[in-house]
């Protein structure tokens, strides 16, 4: 699986850092997230998932290797 | 609520979504992703695909993106999800003893599971635009040309970031709010006057405290005979949730679907987004949330809880929206519509800049930042968190345990050892409640005011947008045109 982030669709709103604090983070000044990760583990996959789906802005696309 | 344990639950083979927006489309992913292979019917009266509400009132309005920015997924992904859609065609009836849901065409789609999330609709006037769907953004769009006269009747989130959008575009723009001051119920008088002062500053002739009577040719008339003119209005003054469907389906409708603390409202049916009235026990409250953020986590709640009754989890989120007004960012967590004490913990309301923590009975409830960076933020949403009391949470599945009124904590909660501002931290903003001793802040003269439904949403505020911005946050007035 692969993580890409849309980034001028983010609104900062932090909340893939909240359920998946292993593949994102914030930038200190805007928000805008960033992407840690980019190929989570097998393990984290359900976390990206979550991450994707609780975005308000529909940034977060997985995409399947 | 259905039975079983299995993921689809003993018989349950047939599940219908009622809603295809935020919300709709988070149920059925998430019921996806839980391994429901059965029968996931998605119904929604626009044609098209799930697209976001929040850019509506933003990028649409200003022209910064195109209409295809806004697709919540890829035709390939909704394709991938194996659905029997069902969109450009409405729910109109709910027959819970047949379990069947009628459409506007005729035709009954039989369920075993329901979800409800149909959101809101604008309330109207006589007259004039709203900002719902994305054909009237576009609409709208194409009528905002330089030196255009537009009146804005309400000046809540989403008319606010119309009010901003057409002000950009070069419009002369006049915002008509039926309160003394704009948002004052929502984030509190003092925020409120600033956001009042951000709008003259930017060239709105911003009149409060008027009756709008009726849309007319020209213009707007107010209650008094005054005829405010105008080429455009565009009409922001809350919204209806979309129950008239289920009317005689035994479900119980008060200003929502009224749900429990499961977001079910009846065996096997839950509801989800604006539409939902539900108990967060968090707050110890019953809340409908017009955010865009809750569509998505209360969606994907109340999949959870249809598919996994005997798991099933209380929904006790903190409420977060966001809103774009001018080269304003605000952010919010908490439930600041109860709020009785409202006090900024750290910058400057002058500078555009601070964060406000708020309080209901001693308790924090909420924090709103303006000009200050997210992250740094996020503790806040912790300490909300922890101030709570939330009864039943984590609580064993599907008793419907009370909520409980939420034992009000008083000022000096400890703060707990979770608050992030370890090493890597961004600096923290303003010192979440405990450590820090409240200092006495603006008593809200208006948190009185309005309690009445929920936010206003339309699109708007992101969250508000509520749902779409409107969803969310969107909302914002309530208070209403008369």
């Amino acid at each position: 699986m692969r993580v890409e982030l849309d980034e001028p669709k983010c609104v900062a709103a932090g909340q893939c850092v909240m359920v998946a604090p292993d593949l994102f983070d914030q930038r200190d000044d805007d928000g805008v997230a960033v992407v840690l990760n980019s190929s989570p583990a097998p393990d984290q996959e359900d976390e990206a998932r979550e991450a994707a789906a609780v975005c308000p802005a529909a940034a977060i696309r997985l995409v399947q290797a | 609520m259905p039975g079983g344990g299995d993921p689809a639950g003993a018989g349950v083979n047939r599940i219908v979504v009622v809603g295809a927006s935020a919300a709709g489309l988070a149920a059925v992913e998430t019921l996806r992703r839980e391994g429901f292979t059965g029968t996931l019917t998605l119904v929604g009266d626009e044609p098209l695909l799930p697209y976001d509400r929040p850019p509506l009132s933003k990028q649409i309005l200003s022209g910064d993106w195109e209409p295809e920015r806004v697709a919540l997924r890829s035709s390939a992904d909704i394709g991938a999800l194996g659905l029997d859609l069902r969109l450009g065609v409405a729910a109109t009836g709910l027959d819970q003893a047949r379990r069947v849901v009628t459409l506007a065409d005729g035709t009954e789609v039989p369920y075993d599971g329901l979800v409800v999330a149909t959101g809101v609709r604008p309330r109207s006037l006589s007259g004039g635009s709203s900002l719902r769907t994305l054909d009237e953004a576009l609409d709208l769009r194409k009528r905002l040309t330089p030196a255009r006269e537009l009146v804005v009747v309400g000046a809540g989130f989403l008319g606010a970031e119309c009010a901003a959008v057409a002000r950009a575009l070069g419009c002369r723009v006049t915002l008509l709010e039926p309160a003394p001051v704009p948002l004052a119920h929502a984030v509190g008088e003092p925020i409120g006057r600033m956001l009042s002062d951000v709008h003259r500053d930017n060239g709105v002739d911003l009149r409060t405290g008027v009756a709008v009577s009726e849309v007319v040719d020209g213009g707007v008339l107010l209650a008094d005979g005054t005829l405010v003119a105008g080429d455009e209005v565009v009409v922001a003054i809350g919204s209806h949730p979309n129950t008239e469907w289920l009317a005689g389906s035994g479900l119980t409708v008060d200003d929502g679907v009224v749900c429990d603390e499961f977001c079910a409202a009846a065996p096997g049916v839950y509801a989800a987004g604006d539409v939902a009235r539900w108990h967060n026990p968090l707050f110890g409250v019953s809340m409908r949330i017009e955010h865009r953020t809750n569509a998505a986590e209360q969606a994907m709640a109340a999949a959870r809880n249809l598919l996994h009754p005997e798991a099933a989890k209380p929904f006790a989120p903190v409420p977060y929206f966001w809103s774009d007004q001018y080269d304003l960012k605000i952010h919010a967590y908490g439930y600041l519509r109860g709020h009785d004490t409202v006090e900024v913990v750290e910058g400057d309301l002058q500078q555009r800049r601070f964060l406000a923590a708020y309080y209901k009975d001693g308790r924090l409830v909420g924090a709103l930042a303006v000009g200050m960076p997210p992250k740094a933020i996020r503790p806040w949403r912790k300490a909300i968190i922890e101030a709570g009391t939330p009864a039943g949470l984590g609580a064993p599945a599907g008793l419907g345990a009370p909520a409980g009124p939420g034992t009000p904590a008083g000022p000096g909660i400890p703060a707990g050892p979770g608050i992030p501002g370890g090493p890597g931290d961004v600096a923290r903003i303003g010192t979440p409640p405990g450590a820090a001793v409240r200092q006495r802040g603006f008593e809200s003269e208006s948190a009185a005011v309005v309690q009445s439904e929920a936010d206003a949403g339309q699109a708007g505020p992101d969250g508000v947008t509520g749902a779409a911005a409107e969803s969310e946050a969107a909302g914002v007035q309530r208070g209403g045109v008369a």
